[in-house]
């Protein structure tokens, strides 16, 4: 009965994942198929929840983006963009968009539809700047979801304080204004009750995040937060505010529950739990994570899961009966946390040392992108000052094979682990 | 005003002023700074590119704009990683080296990597670390409304810090010393546009360089000083090309680049240091002047790469700028590994192919000491122009 179980669930959520990733690049090719204009949104902030009740197909460049690094083709479309005049030096996924775009929307997972509309919050400056490309070739409106994050370290405002009303409305005024773009754009009216619906998946969804992220406190830990975490984070993402992202989370959650009941870990022997800082070496995924699972590592969690999930993590659950002033305050409280999670990274690993029992950390800043990478050498310094745990700095990218030097990281990573090696042996001798 | 932090200008010919002006902008210990703490003032550092100085100035504080600096980045390399512009490192430089001492420190969402910047200070200082969230939404009805109450949140933060309180009085006071900058500057600026052989860019950008580390009431007695000295210059018109220089809204040139692209054209426009002059009109110093500054800040305000309005597209804006000042070409640079700057190159170069419109472009970071290929190769261009 238990081994039929057993079969069921571990490893649901990865192939659940991998089948939903597939369909939602599928209907992005209907979409294309059919000329329908597509909203394009990004991860941090994507506003899904209501762009659903407008029926606008979602597109999310970063991801489609980083796919053409997954499948190894980014350097030509990288190339495209150098051509066309872009720098090596600003963030690969607008780079392989603009390629996407300049070939009409070809992808290699399938044809990518034409946007009507894009919104972007303020999360990453880039955001902006990318949308803005866009906005000249295409002549499409740009919607700028403006969200006032922590103004100094730890200073958070809370609800109920007035400078968080303060925000709070600023983004609620916004919200309202992107309903009137929508019905302009789309032709169609807004239906709160469609709103509900959608914001009622996006709680599920919200609170299976929260819920499987922090399972993996578990010894051992249940998932890769570098590898599995990155296929659930796509989910989460691409099926924001649907009822398949809710039942894909809830199904989630009970094979995380099921695998942390019966002490089921990962496909290795977790011998060290490492934190992630950054986001993941796409052009070498799996090779890069092999460098830690094969001395015994795993990632336990990972800061790109709590930003690239808009902030998640948090859990927060809308109020439908109060549908938009409830988005607004969500998207507050959830996006400033994404931000926090780049920005203030120190104090999240800081917590996650004691909380997720970390015997190392690993810090990954990539070339491409400044809103994560440009803070991560100061706050692996504060880190360190704060707590005793080892940490590895590795620089690299998310796209660029040409800053990708995989031989160098491994030796890195190999002298990073025979540090944790002899310092586990060290602490044995000394309790002996 | 009775303390005088920058007085060497004083009684000097046009000639003198520049050159006190060169050596104020070269020394990177920023003398002026210092004389402000010694006689006990306090100091606050607002990185680029826009601040409202007028509130820190109302509460009696210097508000100095951390524009980089000429000085190795050695204690605050570490602190970053790679592939960053370069104006992140020597503001840190500045401060961990113990060259300026700053009581607050504000930087702004202008990019992904300034906006690092309040968490990075706020981990190595005990003083207020802080980001001014100046709207990103500029086209929303709300943004204004946002904006007042984002810098009444200042103004609260910087009278609990000085203990002096930011009266009506004494910011109206100060709106109207920022007031009367701008319009010098916008002064000088005509004087560019419309006779540039009496005031080359580079001198212009000396000028308006002490700006920012010095107090705004000397730099408006050194203007109004200077402009009369300008206007009556015995110059006389030469046969130079006459260009519009873009990319410099945030991380500064080298002083002697600027000076080089000054010998061969005449800069008739520039955005070298575009938040001292940010706002185009003057603030009105009646009714809510919180409101007032928020305002002016979204709706009687130039542009650059790192504000997205949909009324000012900035291809759009930099033909404006062409026309306006009647250049017949264009140099777009942009600070290295400066992600909105470089971005924008592409925008600007395409918007110049359409209308065929020269230009020349280049990347430069403000420590190079080296740029001569960069100068031959600009020669070249504006040889080819001239006899084109
Ligand atoms: S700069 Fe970073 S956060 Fe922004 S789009 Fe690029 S990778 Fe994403
Ligand atoms: S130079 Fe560019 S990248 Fe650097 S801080 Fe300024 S705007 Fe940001």
């Amino acid at each position: 009965m238990t081994e039929t179980k057993t079969d069921e669930l571990v490893g649901r959520g990865n192939k659940e994942g991998a089948d939903l990733f597939r369909e939602w690049f599928d209907s992005l090719a209907d979409a294309a198929k059919n000329g329908r204009g597509a909203a394009y949104v990004f991860v941090m902030g994507s506003m899904a929840e209501l762009l659903h009740v407008f029926d606008f197909p979602l597109v999310l460049p970063e991801i489609t983006s980083l796919q053409t690094a997954v499948r190894r083709v980014a350097d030509t479309y990288l190339a495209e963009a150098e051509d066309y005049g872009y720098s090596p030096d600003i963030c690969g996924y607008v780079k392989a968009d603009m390629a996407v775009q300049l070939r009409g929307g070809q992808h290699p997972m399938g044809q990518i539809p034409k946007p009507s509309v894009a919104v972007m919050s303020n999360a990453c400056n880039t955001y902006i700047k990318w949308a803005e490309i866009w906005e000249r070739m295409y002549g499409i409106p740009l919607f700028v979801l403006d969200v006032p994050a922590t103004r100094q370290a730890g200073g958070q405002f809370q609800p109920g304080s007035s400078d968080f009303e303060r925000d709070r409305k600023y983004v609620e005024a916004q919200v309202r204004e992107l309903i009137t773009l929508c019905e302009q754009v789309s032709g169609k009216k807004f239906d709160i009750d469609r709103l509900r619906e959608s914001l009622g998946y996006a709680n599920d969804m919200n609170e299976g995040w929260r819920r499987v992220l922090e399972l993996n406190k578990s010894k051992p830990s249940l998932f890769n937060a570098v590898t599995d975490g990155t296929v659930y984070l796509g989910v989460s993402n691409n099926l924001r505010g649907t009822k398949k992202g809710s039942q894909f989370f809830k199904n989630l959650v009970e094979e995380m529950e099921y695998k942390a009941a019966h002490g089921i870990g990962t496909q290795i022997v977790e011998k060290y739990r490492l934190g992630f800082v950054g986001v993941p070496c796409y052009p070498i995924f799996r090779r890069f994570s092999e460098m830690f699972t094969e001395w015994g590592g795993n990632f336990v969690h990972s800061t790109y899961l709590n930003f690239a999930s808009g902030g998640g993590n948090l859990g927060y659950q809308y109020d439908v009966n109060r549908p938009i002033e409830s988005l607004a305050e969500g998207y507050l409280i959830s996006v400033r946390e994404a931000m926090d999670n780049m920005f203030h990274q120190d104090r999240v690993v800081i917590d996650w040392v004691k909380n997720y029992e970390l015997d190392g950390v690993v810090y990954h800043p990539i070339k491409s992108c400044r809103t994560v990478s440009t803070g991560l050498a100061d706050g692996r310094r504060a880190m360190m000052a704060a707590t005793d745990v080892p940490s590895l700095f590795i620089e690299s990218d998310m796209m660029d094979k040409r800053v990708v030097s995989e031989a160098q990281m491994k030796n890195r990573a190999d002298a990073f682990f025979e540090g944790l090696a002899s310092r586990r042996e060290m602490a044995k001798v000394a309790q002996t | 005003m009775t303390l005088r932090l920058f007085e060497t200008w004083q009684n000097q010919s046009l000639e003198g002023i520049f050159a006190e002006c060169r050596e104020l902008s070269e020394d990177a210990e920023l003398p002026t700074v210092k004389r402000w703490r010694e006689n006990g003032g306090k100091v606050l550092g607002h990185f680029q590119v826009y601040f409202p100085e007028e509130i820190a100035h109302a509460a009696g504080m210097l508000p100095l704009k951390m524009r980089g600096a000429p000085v190795e980045p050695t204690h605050s390399d570490s602190r970053f990683g790679s592939y960053l512009c370069s104006i992140l490192k020597t503001n840190l430089e500045l401060v961990l080296s113990n060259r300026v001492e700053l009581d607050m420190f504000v930087t702004h969402p202008i990019c992904d990597a300034a906006r690092n910047l309040a968490a990075v200070w706020g981990r190595n200082y005990s003083y207020p670390c802080q980001i001014l969230y100046l709207p990103q939404n500029a086209n929303s009805k709300a943004s204004a409304e946002y904006l007042r109450g984002e810098y009444d949140r200042v103004k609260n933060d910087i009278e609990a810090l000085t203990g002096t309180q930011v009266t009506d009085e004494a910011l109206r006071n100060s709106i109207a010393v920022y007031n009367e900058n701008r319009s010098l500057l916008r002064k000088i600026y005509e004087i560019k546009r419309k006779q540039p052989w009496l005031l080359s860019g580079f001198e212009a950008y000396l000028l308006m360089n002490v700006g920012g580390m010095i107090l705004r009431e000397e730099h408006n007695e050194m203007l109004k000083a200077a402009i009369p000295l300008i206007e009556a210059r015995p110059a006389k018109r030469q046969d130079k090309i006459r260009v519009v220089f873009e990319g410099g809204f945030c991380e500064q040139p080298p002083l002697d680049l600027i000076r080089a692209i000054s010998q061969s054209c005449y800069i008739v426009d520039d955005d070298l240091l575009i938040g001292l002059r940010w706002i185009l009109e003057d603030i009105p110093l009646e009714g809510d002047l919180l409101m007032n500054m928020a305002d002016a800040y979204l709706e009687k305000s130039t542009y650059s790469p790192v504000q997205h309005d949909a009324r000012k597209p900035k291809e759009k804006m930099l033909l404006q700028r062409i026309a306006d000042s009647g250049a017949e070409a264009a140099i777009i640079t942009a600070a290295k590994m400066c992600e909105p700057g470089l971005e924008d190159q592409v925008t600007y170069t395409k918007a110049l192919d359409e209308k065929g419109i020269p230009y020349f472009v280049g990347e430069f970071e403000e420590n190079m000491t080296s740029f001569d290929s960069m100068e031959i190769q600009l020669e070249t261009f504006t040889e080819n122009l001239i006899f084109s």
